[in-house]
């Protein structure tokens, strides 16, 4: 069995809570007490179908309000299949909610109502979706029932799906047009007799079965360490292990190496893991590094290959997408975190900005909640790094706010 | 990589970061099953050198006595510091009114314990058991959660959370709840205590036990329930699903004496897991609204 993380996205009443509620029901992934809590809910409101957004909105005012603010995290498997689904909001001041449940997306699924075709939000997200990189796109054409199952109508938003696609998809792109009603249940678990011209497979034999994709190993060597390990015992009086994350390539014991920022060079001694002496640590993996020199190393050094090339300038130009409320400060300073690698960064220049409805570039100094736009930036200290659409990994990092500390920015490194 | 191998990853790289980025963390330990999957966690992420945080445990007073044999001799066995609260000493001291009735229980009056411990001892990081498939709304909190001054949860204000970059990043007097093992289901819990060995107090296997039924659940009968006319008291083989404290912790029938046997009865279950917890049946918003004023 492997594991999938797909993030939801669309427009506000399209119906995503509605079609993850109901994946959760047939794949019997609600409990009995779950399921007669929404048919109480669903009666005792007078309506005439079981609600299944009752079980991912989570929070009252989500209820109250019949919409989905947050992120919800909804996990369910099948025998095939462990999914993590990312049950994120429709509305446009949410934008930043949808960005952090793509993050960590493997495929993601757009949910068009057939009556509206392709909107707004449709570009927006498919554009974030691209921002990301996420390769696996499942546009859901949704509410087929509303319009009487038409193949024309279906036909005709793929036609448009197609021609967004073509303007804005990543090289690498598989996109998947499917007609559904997740109220109804056409299309969900089995192809439904309503549509008999489409031949594809249903929804979830899709999700069932499209590839995830392994990032291309880099093989440049690169590890941050998150914490040092010093037992400080009789035992092990000498240990020093630099615990943490392998960002890139493997390591095995002997390589020669360099850690950032110290620039002092020595030799992997000893590679553990979980304290258990191990011959190699793979990329995306936890490890401790013992090194055979008494190096300077302590959390947010990089340790990576001694001709690992970093970006001594200091200076960087990201794809920027703003998260919180107070506009980018155009000469502001904030902490820049790239995966546990901390620095103060400065902001030189907000070049342009992109307009989701139109997907054209604007001459624009400012970034607002939920605008993306292109920043060029000067961090204190370099940091390694590799442009996002070379290494993820390397490529991505936050903003957060000095003032309130929140996380008030995404970036791409170009 | 298996599912668990990747969730363990995850885990580990979490307790990694909040000993990395916090100056005094801690390890919310309630004695149950999640939070001894926690430390077993936690002593990986950090060999050979001891866990460096202690173990808080909030008493409730109401605690199945095995839960603290287990407690004293996981603590013993790790070397680590072990910190209890009592709620009690709250109810004494006049900081909070015991509840009255038949349905009385002191959960909720763990949070004002568990804040005057945070506060005491300066805590800027708890880190908890919590998992995302347990209740709605804790589906929607972040791996880093942060608490204001007050210990409240902003349901609407959460920081953005993206790849894996936690930002831990606090004012003086606000503090991190930290959930590891957000992304795990009870039956990974269950698949890891087994995969590891994991020695769990002795209520999660099968028993024979006094209980009486109470709203279609199973309670066990103690000294601190308060049982009506028409509540009868029987013995029946049961175990606990989850391990609150004994006012707020239903049983479930069952002959599971060893973990395989538990395993495949938690994959045919047809009720959740915390459909056995009569804290969360007191409304739909129970569990959100215990989370806004500083609960777990």
């Amino acid at each position: 069995m492997d594991i999938i993380k797909v993030v939801t996205a669309g427009s506000v009443d399209d119906g995503k809570s509605t079609l993850i509620g109901r994946l959760l029901y047939e794949t019997k992934s609600l409990k009995d007490d779950q399921i007669a809590h929404i048919e109480n809910k669903s009666k005792s409101k007078g309506y005439d179908y079981l609600d299944f957004s009752l079980a991912t909105d989570g929070l009252l005012t989500e209820r109250e309000q019949g919409i989905t603010i947050d992120v919800s995290n909804i996990f369910f498997s099948t025998d095939i299949r462990r999914f993590i689904v990312a049950d994120s909001p429709g509305h446009v001041e949410y934008t930043r909610n949808m960005i952090t449940g793509a993050s960590t997306a493997s495929a993601a699924i757009v949910l068009l109502d057939a009556r509206k075709g392709v909107i707004e939000q449709t570009k927006r997200h498919f554009y974030i979706t691209q921002l990301l990189g996420i390769n696996q796109v499942i546009f859901a054409i949704n509410k087929m029932d509303l319009v009487d199952y038409k193949e024309a109508e279906f036909n005709s938003i793929v036609s448009d799906l197609n021609l967004l696609i073509k303007s804005q998809a990543n090289q690498g792109l598989h996109s998947y047009f499917i007609p559904l009603s997740a109220l109804k249940g056409d299309n969900v678990i089995d192809t439904s007799s309503n549509t008999s011209w489409y031949t594809g497979p249903s929804f979830l034999s899709l999700l069932e079965s499209i590839p995830i994709e392994e990032e291309h190993q880099n093989e440049e060597q690169s590890f941050q360490v998150q914490y040092v390990i010093r037992p400080k015992t009789e035992e092990y009086h000498d240990y020093r292990g630099f615990a943490g994350k392998v960002k890139s390539g493997s390591f095995s014991v002997g390589d020669l190496i360099k850690v950032h920022p110290s620039n002092r060079f020595s030799k992997v001694k000893r590679l553990e893991k979980y304290g258990e002496s191990v011959d190699k640590l793979h990329e995306n993996e936890n490890g401790t590094i013992l090194l055979e020199d008494e190096v300077d190393v302590s959390r947010g050094s990089s340790i990576v290959a001694q001709d690992f090339e970093i970006n001594s300038s200091k200076q960087l130009t990201a794809t920027v997408s703003w998260l919180q409320d107070a506009p980018l400060n155009a000469s502001g300073i904030y902490w820049l975190q790239q995966g546990v690698q901390k620095v103060k960064a400065k902001i030189k220049a907000v070049h342009n900005t992109i307009d989701l409805e139109t997907l054209t570039i604007n001459q624009n100094n400012q970034l607002k909640l939920n605008d993306i736009g292109e920043v060029s930036i000067q961090t204190a200290s370099p940091i390694v790094s590799k442009a996002y659409s070379d290494h993820k990994a390397l490529g991505a990092f936050i903003l957060i706010d000095s003032q309130t500390n929140n996380t008030a920015g995404v970036g791409f490194i170009k | 990589m298996s599912v668990l191998k990747q969730l363990e990853e995850e885990a580990i790289y979490i307790l990694r970061e909040v000993a990395g980025q916090f100056n005094k963390p801690a390890l919310l330990f309630s004695g149950g099953k999640d939070s001894i999957v926690l430390v077993q966690l936690a002593k990986k992420a950090f060999a050979p050198a001891k866990i460096p945080f202690p173990l808080v445990h909030i008493d409730t007073g109401h605690n199945f006595p095995e839960t603290l044999t287990q407690r004293d001799a996981l603590v013993k066995e790790l070397g680590v510091e072990l910190i209890v609260r009592y709620v009690q000493d709250d109810i004494d001291a006049g900081n909070v009114i015991e509840e009255t009735g038949k349905n009385a229980s002191r959960n909720t009056l763990q949070t004002t314990t568990l804040l005057g411990a945070i506060e005491e001892l300066k805590f800027d990081a708890c880190i908890g058991g919590a998992r995302r498939d347990e209740e709605k709304a804790r589906a929607k909190e972040r791996i880093f959660s942060v608490r204001d001054d007050f210990g409240q949860w902003n349901e609407k204000l959460q920081r953005p959370e993206l790849f894996d970059m936690l930002n831990g990043h606090i004012h003086n007097g606000e503090n991190v709840r930290v959930f590891p093992i957000s992304n795990w289901t009870e039956l990974d819990v269950w698949n890891y205590i087994k995969q590891e060995n994991l020695v769990i107090p002795s209520i999660y296997y099968a028993h024979k036990r006094e209980v009486f039924v109470r709203n279609g659940l199973l309670i066990p009968n103690s000294e601190y329930i308060t049982l009506s006319e028409d509540e009868e008291v029987f013995e029946e083989m049961v175990r606990f699903r989850t391990v609150g404290d004994m006012t707020c912790t239903a049983a479930v029938p069952s002959y599971a004496t060893e973990l395989d046997t538990i395993i495949g009865e938690i994959s045919g279950s047809t009720i959740s897991e915390r459909g056995a917890r009569i804290d969360d049946q007191r409304s739909e918003a129970a569990m959100e609204e215990r989370k806004k004023v500083g609960y777990f």
